[in-house]
């Protein structure tokens, strides 16, 4: 079989369409999820487009991988009706509260479950965390080289890439060769409809989950134990009206109103 | 007695389908209203994605899904397009004629084509004379020189003016008891002395096309001939339940479901009194009368096509769930004007097009006084 490996990191976030359900858990200062109903994260979807897109071009493999609660695997067999081989949940309660480095210490090691790879994607942010770390910190885990901010991605046969990223006044253009993580935006393409024959050929597609044991990782590096990054104290403003009642005769409580509205600065 | 319960593969096609529709189908939907235009380049892409041969096996080029996947496909579409949907529901009539009661030969030629969306279909049998009248019928096809030669004038065609591949019934003679015996022949737009008549200018469900079919004789070969000679009445009675009527239920439960939708962010963004609309009780009914017809409707419809895949006749169940979500439509698009106030008369809202979409399905597929009369007849007999 020619073509590539082509590893899709993918994750269910909440349903955009249901933030206004959204809610922190003051306690451990993450987003409460349970109830949540997820979607693939959005970004994720360009990033598995790109993977069919060069799939159909070269033929290869393209797996698709998710550090996500197994709840969530309904997520990931959606991503399958869009295409893809098979699916890898990395699925562990050690896992819990995992800041963006120790989130790619797990994907890290399952991407070392199904080696060899030639090109991992990734959406460049979650909907939900937005860090942007993720794609460059598995590069720097899999000591492959890595790239973020991916808005043009060219691949030739022989593995030579042609990447362009934005920056803030404009873009860059890299040059160099798979094996390679990117972080690609939205920009890079349009994500196809998912068909009805994907819908049906999901059915069959292997999803395979694999726990902290199974992925040989340290307990004491991932998860919130693991993370350098932990919530702070956590305080929610106040949104409720202020408001005196003014008494006394019609000319007394307007001078008085008067004088409140000047010190509050509403009144020049 | 299980609940309603969709599989996972049937979910995920549903947000499949409510993607494709909120992104391709929902911009436009209000212009093709307007210009009573069917979307030639949206049917395309609905091919391309397994709408159009839903139902068709695999080895005929189709998804090989079923007739539930069938109907959460025409209720994502009813949601925001139910002239499109109509123009789908009606290309499934042709296709199922011709999976169901085609030869081997007709299903390889015609099927390919009709489930990618490539070519469309409809199924013509109304005319001047009646159409749930079906006997009725003037249209005749003789055979003469090895060749049949059709005469007559179909109106009220669905899809008249796209279809490539339409299935067309015509008196072909007598039966044994002297009454008049019909057949069903497959005509392509090609064939000689076949041409769309005049298009109608509708009410509703205007991103179909609808109008006539003329046969002038009209010369079509021994192959062209579907499912046997003197069997065109009970193929077409037997479509209009399995497909039409089905299809015009999920297509009602669509809309049913914009009003119920449509309704609520009105009721929650619009203040009167300083409080939202939905804050008064008056509109509360009004939302739970929309919620109660979607859940009825729901039950009624997805409850009658599973009856019909799991081999039952299920004639009643069907003609009920037809009759109770083409009207509970009405009854939801017409809620949803009065809590809208003057907001549910202006055009830049959907809900006129609503009404208009949910009053044009009630005579399609037969009228509600048809669905009463075979619901009665099964419950009395």
């Amino acid at each position: 079989m020619g073509g590539f490996h082509i590893v899709v990191l993918v994750k269910p976030v909440p349903d955009p369409e249901c933030y206004d359900r959204v809610e922190i858990d003051p306690a451990a200062g993450v987003l409460a999820r349970q109830g949540m109903p997820s979607v693939l994260n959005p970004s994720d979807r360009h990033a598995l487009e790109e993977a069919l897109a060069l799939q159909e071009r070269y033929g290869g493999r393209v797996t698709l991988v998710s550090m996500t609660p197994e709840s969530s695997a309904e997520t990931l067999r959606e991503a399958l009706a869009m295409g893809g081989d098979e699916a890898v949940v990395l699925s562990d309660r050690a896992f819990a509260g995992s800041d963006s480095l120790a989130t790619a210490r797990v994907l890290a090691a399952g991407i070392a479950k199904v080696l060899p790879f030639d090109l991992v994607l990734a959406g460049n942010e979650s909907a939900d965390g937005g860090t942007v770390h993720v794609p460059s910190q598995v590069g720097e885990l899999l000591g492959v080289a890595h790239l973020a901010n991916v808005i043009r991605l060219e691949v030739d046969a022989d593995g030579s890439v042609r990447a362009r990223t934005r920056i803030e006044n404009g873009y860059v253009e890299v040059e160099g060769e798979l094996p390679m993580v990117l972080g690609l935006r939205r920009e890079v393409n349009t994500p196809r409809y998912t068909s009805l024959m994907g819908v049906l050929a999901s059915q069959e597609k292997p999803i395979r989950v694999l726990g902290a044991e199974e992925l040989g990782v340290d307990r004491s590096r991932v998860g919130m134990e693991g993370s350098n990054m932990r919530p702070g104290k956590m305080s929610r403003p106040s949104f409720c009206r202020k408001g005196e009642r003014v008494k006394g005769d019609p000319e007394e409580a307007a001078a008085r109103i008067v004088g409140i509205l000047r010190a509050e600065g509403v009144l020049g | 007695m299980a609940e309603l319960k969709f599989t996972q593969q049937q979910e995920i096609l549903r947000k499949a389908v409510r993607e494709f529709v909120e992104k391709e189908v929902k911009p436009v939907a209000a212009k093709l209203d307007a210009e009573s235009r069917f979307p030639m380049d949206i049917f395309l892409k609905m091919g391309k994605l397994g709408f159009a041969g839903v139902f068709v096996p695999g080895e005929y080029g189709g998804a090989g899904l079923g007739m539930t996947e069938r109907a959460i496909i025409l209720e994502e579409l009813g949601r925001h397009a139910a002239g499109l949907a109509m123009a789908l529901m009606t290309h499934h009539l042709g296709v199922d004629a011709i999976l169901s009661y085609g030869t081997e030969e007709q299903k390889k030629k015609y099927l390919p084509d009709l489930a990618a969306g490539r070519k469309i279909s409809g199924l013509a049998v109304t005319e001047p004379t009646g159409g749930s009248d079906v006997a009725g019928q003037l249209s005749t096809a003789a055979h003469e020189d090895g060749k049949w030669v059709i005469n007559g004038r179909k109106c009220f065609i669905t899809n008249s003016a796209s279809a490539e591949v339409n299935v067309i019934t015509a008196r072909t003679g007598e039966d044994a008891k002297g009454r008049p015996a019909f057949s069903a022949f497959i005509v392509e737009n090609t064939a000689e002395g076949f041409s769309p008549g005049r298009e109608e200018d509708k009410v509703g469900l205007r991103g179909s096309s609808t109008g006539d079919l003329l046969m002038n004789g009209c010369s079509v070969g021994d192959a062209s001939l579907l499912g046997g000679e003197g069997n065109g009445m009970k193929m077409a009675l037997a479509l209009f339940t399995k497909i039409g009527r089905t299809g015009m239920a999920a297509i009602g439960l669509g809309i049913i479901r914009a009003c119920l939708e449509d309704g609520v962010k009105f009721a929650k963004d619009r203040v009167l009194y300083g409080k939202p609309l939905s804050k008064l009780q008056a509109i509360q009914f009004e939302i739970a009368r929309n919620r109660i017809d979607y859940e009825a409707a729901r039950l009624l419809t997805y409850n009658a096509v599973g009856l019909k895949e799991g081999g039952a006749g299920a004639d009643a169940e069907i003609a009920a769930a037809k009759y109770f979500a083409t009207e509970g439509a009405v009854r939801a698009a017409k809620r949803t004007m009065d809590l809208m106030g003057g907001y549910g008369v202006i055009n830049e809202y959907p809900v006129g097009r609503y009404m208009r979409d949910a009053l044009t399905t009630i005579s399609c597929g037969g009228t509600s006084h048809i669905m009463q009369i075979i619901v009665a007849g099964q419950t009395l007999n």
